[in-house]
Parts: structure tokens; sequence; C-alpha cells
């Protein structure tokens, strides 16, 4: 098979994939909904995670902003505020086809720039902060904001906020948000492989091998490290955006900011695919939902012994994760090519001659 | 002839411990200055100060008549002089040429130049300083598998890449294969003559910096001992006292 062919195979074979899985079984089009919006977490977990060597637990942040954003701008375009909170047991909030498409895009569009610059303000802060310091920096942010979140009457506090539902005219809402965050994952995905190629990608790589020594080099590291979140942030705003309106129901803790289960898992599929890689956090995500919802379904109960497991098997084992392996042990298949010779062993034989 | 670093008067502390004390020193343009000392006589904190890496206590540093003890390391690395480390520091997990690229300099870097490619020219220009360190085959290599000394060497070979107008290098030939260090003198000397550098060396192999150096400073005890020629500093008794341990 020739080079040129093999991507060609990949992309088309994910793409039918993307295509027709929803379609042949359409029981689980929320759960491969949710499958295509773990490969985003991972993706976008990666970009600090795993090519910046900065480990964050708490970009769940802007996926509950975004979140909160999104279904807000579609409130207030369409809604009486008062008039929801009066009659909240009866108010249905049914839109045209139009309406609905209109509000998510734009709420999304402006959940994604308040994304940005908040990402942008905090990490101009807490990216000052390196290692362990970072991590439970985010770690604490994450949670605060959740707290925080439910004290917010505007956003109906600890009660939550529903979002517009999903209007009956434009068919499958499965199939809707099964395709949409399939998108999402194709635009982030070459985002980052684009973004990895060009001088940003060495720039953040050489962040994670030696920060001092980027530094003494002169490279803008502050400005690497904040344009990485705001990458991220972007991306899961839209991705918080779309899972608010497929839950239809957002709450702080358990949906919007759930630290626990999203916000760990996205650091556990990237692992566990291999970060630092392409497609690892692709590889990762997938196979991580795959086992989660199965266990979930036959093995209740010990759903959460099972990942433990499998957390513990792969940092113990398996550090590098499959794709990490993969490139140790097959570096041919990933293009990378070693030329080996003794120049520096040859000249120094000819100095000792 | 005109000094490129201007160093007066500067003192650091750390706690109770005086690293430097009062030290003035100047680096001319174009040549090579040595800097040597017994240990712990305050040569890594003078670099550390010169470059912005801890701020001093008093004094004053000037890199071409600028005052630049108050910028950051990053500010000053831009404005073309840079510092190679005593424990050898290149990007472990990238391959020899991404080491070269991300090693451009960064001095007119806008903001959008981040998602620009590398043009092929960088590309060859960072091939080509492999090549002149001698590591052009293991350019394909993980930096962090290559030995102690070849690491020494792509460290250098980095500096060269970022075009700098000084360079202070911190003990370059410490833990190189001594049947090495008479090619690495060769590639520092044509750095100086070849590529107009102005190196600021840290030295402890005597050999080495009496070969190097046009200029000797030599620190003992965080003060500055004495200022000379190689021959100069090769026949000062207190040079000799300070390394026999007479101080």
């Amino acid at each position: 098979m020739s080079s040129n062919t093999k991507p060609v195979l990949l992309y088309g074979g994910i793409l039918l994939i993307g295509i027709f899985l929803p379609l042949a079984l359409p029981a689980f089009q929320t759960q491969i909904s949710v499958m295509w919006m773990m490969v985003t977490f991972a993706l976008t977990w990666d970009i600090l995670g795993g090519r910046m060597g900065y480990n964050s637990f708490g970009n769940i942040v802007f996926f509950g902003v975004g979140m909160y954003a999104a279904a807000s701008v579609q409130h207030e375009l369409y809604f009486d505020i008062g008039q929801f909170e009066v009659i909240s047991d009866q108010f249905n909030l049914q839109l045209t086809p139009d309406k609905y498409l209109f509000g998510l895009g734009l709420g999304m569009i402006i959940g994604a720039v308040i994304c940005v610059a908040l990402a942008w303000v905090l990490g101009s802060g807490i990216l000052r902060l390196r290692g362990h310091y970072f991590a439970i920096c985010t770690l604490g942010l994450g949670v605060a904001v959740g707290e925080l979140a439910g004290t917010i009457d505007y956003i109906g506090a600890g009660s939550g906020m529903a979002a517009p539902v999903f209007p009956s005219a434009m068919g499958s809402a499965g199939l809707f948000y099964s395709y949409f965050f399939f998108i999402l994952v194709v635009a982030s995905f070459f985002s980052l492989k684009w973004l990895y190629s060009t001088r940003f990608g060495l720039a953040i790589n050489a962040i994670r091998d030696d920060e001092d020594k980027a530094e003494a080099m002169g490279v803008h590291t502050l400005r690497h490290k904040t344009v990485a979140w705001t990458i991220s942030a972007f991306f899961l705003g839209i991705t918080g955006g779309l899972f608010g309106n497929m839950t239809g129901f957002i709450e702080p803790l358990e949906v919007a900011f759930p630290t626990i289960t999203f916000g760990i898992f996205m650091v556990a599929m990237a692992l566990l695919g291999g970060k630092g890689t392409l497609w690892g956090p692709v590889l990762g995500a997938i196979l991580f939902h795959i086992i989660k919802e199965t266990t979930w379904t036959y093995f209740l109960g010990w759903q959460w012994i099972a990942l433990g497991v499998i957390i513990i098997v792969n940092v113990v084992f398996f550090q590098q994760g499959i794709m990490g392996y993969l490139e140790d042990k097959y570096p041919h298949w990933f293009g990378v090519e070693v030329e080996e010779s003794n120049a520096i062993d040859d000249q120094a034989k000819e100095a000792t001659q | 002839m005109t000094n490129i670093i201007e160093v007066e008067g500067v003192s650091k502390s750390y706690g109770g411990v005086v690293a430097n004390h009062k030290v003035s020193m100047e680096v001319p343009v174009g040549r090579i200055t040595g800097l040597i000392g017994p240990n712990g006589s305050g040569k890594t904190t003078l670099f550390n100060s010169v470059v912005g890496y801890q701020p001093i206590d008093e004094g004053s540093i000037k890199f071409k008549g600028q005052e630049i003890s108050k910028m950051n390391v990053q500010q000053i690395a831009r404005l073309g002089l840079l510092r190679t480390f005593q424990q050898t520091r290149i990007y472990g997990n990238m391959n020899g040429v991404q080491n070269m690229l991300i090693s451009v300099s960064h001095r007119n870097a806008a903001f959008l130049d981040m998602f620009k490619p590398y043009p092929a020219e960088m590309k060859d220009k960072a091939e080509h300083l492999l090549e002149f360190v001698g590591l052009y085959q293991k350019r394909k290599l993980s930096a962090g598998d290559l030995s102690f000394g070849q690491q020494k060497l792509l460290e250098f070979a980095m500096a060269l890449m970022n075009d700098p107008e000084v360079l202070l290098l911190d003990e370059p030939t410490a833990g190189i294969n001594p049947t090495l260090i008479n090619g690495l003198l060769d590639r520092l000397h044509r750095a100086n003559t070849e590529f107009g550098i102005t190196l600021f060396v840290i030295e402890h192999n005597m050999r080495v910096v009496m070969n190097l150096a046009d200029n000797i400073y030599c620190l003992a005890h965080g003060e500055l001992l004495a200022h000379g020629t190689p021959d100069e500093i090769q026949n000062d008794q207190r040079v000799i006292d300070a390394y026999l341990g007479a101080h």
C-alpha cells in the first residue's frame, strides 16, 4: 500500500463510521454523541497535559462556562426570564427550527468567546505556576467554579436551568447531536494536527521538556502557554454548549462542572491512549468510553472499580499509553527514521590515532 | 575597543552567603573573555546575574550600553545575550532538528508568527549547524538519547542557531571526552571569528582557557582577584594561591 492511500483509507473509514454508526445503532445515538464528546475532551486536554507538560484538572471549567453561556444566550433571545420563573412548571421552551438553530449557533459562539477570554485572564496568572502547583490550582479552580455557579440566580443557582427543547420538526435529536459532535471532533482534530506542525507545536514541546531552557533561549513562554489554554477553552466551550442542549437540563455540579467524572476522565483517556501523540487521545477516549459504558451496563456496582483498575494498570505498567507504546516499538510506522552512524565516535578515533 | 557587557559593582548574597561582592568586569566586543576561579568562587552566580536569572543586590549590568539588571531572562535573551548551562539543558523528547528549530531567535517574533511553519532555509541552517558540530547523522534521534558530550555539542549548536551577539558558556568542555576537546576548541574559535559572536566563557580546564581567551578574569571568594592576559594570569601569584587553597 502506498503511503498516500493509507491516510485516505483511515480518514475515509472514520468518516463512514461517523456517518453510519448513529444510523446503524439508533438506540445508542446519545452514547455515540457522548463518545465523540469524550474524544474532544481528550484531544483538548492533551494540548496542555501531553504536549506542554501542564497537567490541568480544571479544563472542565470551560466546558461548564460554555454550557451556561450558550443556554443563557438562547434564553435571552427568545424567552422572558421573568415569565420563565413564574410558571416554570408548565413553561415549555418550544422553538421553531430556525430559531432553535440560530440560538444554538449564536450561543455556542458567544460561549466559546467567553471561554477564550476567561482562559486568557486565568492563564495569565495560573500558568505562571509549574508542576504540582499548577495541577492543584486548576483542581481547586474546577471545584470552586462549580460551587460558585450554584449561587448565581441568573442561571438558576443550585436548581439549574433548562435548555430549549429540541424542535420535533427537525427529526431525531440523537442523530442531530451525534453528527454535530462528530463534526466537532473532526474540526478539533485537524486544527490540532495543523497547530502541532507549526512553530507553536515545537514551542509547547520545548516548554514541556525544559521550560527554563526555553526561557533562556528567549521563547515567549507565557504567551505560548496562554494561547495553548485558550485553544483548549475554545473547543471545550463549544462542546459544553452542545452538551447542555443535548442533555436539556443544566445543573452546576453534575452536568456543567463535573470534576470527578468528565474532569478526571479527560486526563485518564489521554493517558490511556498515549499523551503527547496525535491519535492517542482519540483512541484512548473511544476505548475508555466503550469500557465505561459496558461496565455500567453489565457490571453495575463494579463500574468504578473497573475504571479504577484501568487507570492503575495504565499508570503502573503502561505509562506511555497505547500510541506511546507503539511509537516506541515501531517508530517507522510514524515516519520516524533514524540514520545510525557514528560520526562522533569516528572523530574520536581519529583524534586518538 | 568597546565593551559589549559592562558589569559594575555587582553584589549578590544568598542569605548570609556573599556569592559576589562588588564585582566589576568588561567583556570587549568581538573577543573571547575567560572567567576562572576555584569552585564556589561565584562564577556561575555572576553569569546568572548577567542573564537575568536572579535579581542582583546592587550594582549595574549593561549590555551595549543598556541597563539590563532589571530585565527578565527572556527579554535579555531576545536582546541577543545568550547562555548555555553548566548542567547541559536540551529538549530531551525532541529530535536534533526540532531542538535546533525551536532555538531560532524570537527577537522580532510577532504574536501571529507562532502559527507559521518553519521555512526551508531555517531547516537548512539547522542541518548546516548540526553538521558544524558533528551531529548531522544524529539529527533524527531524540536529544535525550544522545551522550552527555553530544548533548553539550547540541546545546552549543542551538545557541548558534539563535544568532546571539554574546554567548556566555558555562564550562563548555566539562564532561567532554578529552579527545573531543580540541575539536570543540576549534569550533569555539570559529564561532568567534566566522560568526562574529563575542564569547564569555567559564572554564576550569586551564589548558582550554589559556588557549581560548584573549583576556581572563579570576574570581575568588566572590571577589575579583585578578585580570589580565593568559600569560599574566598564569604567572600571577594570587591566582596560583587561590587555586592551591592559600586563601
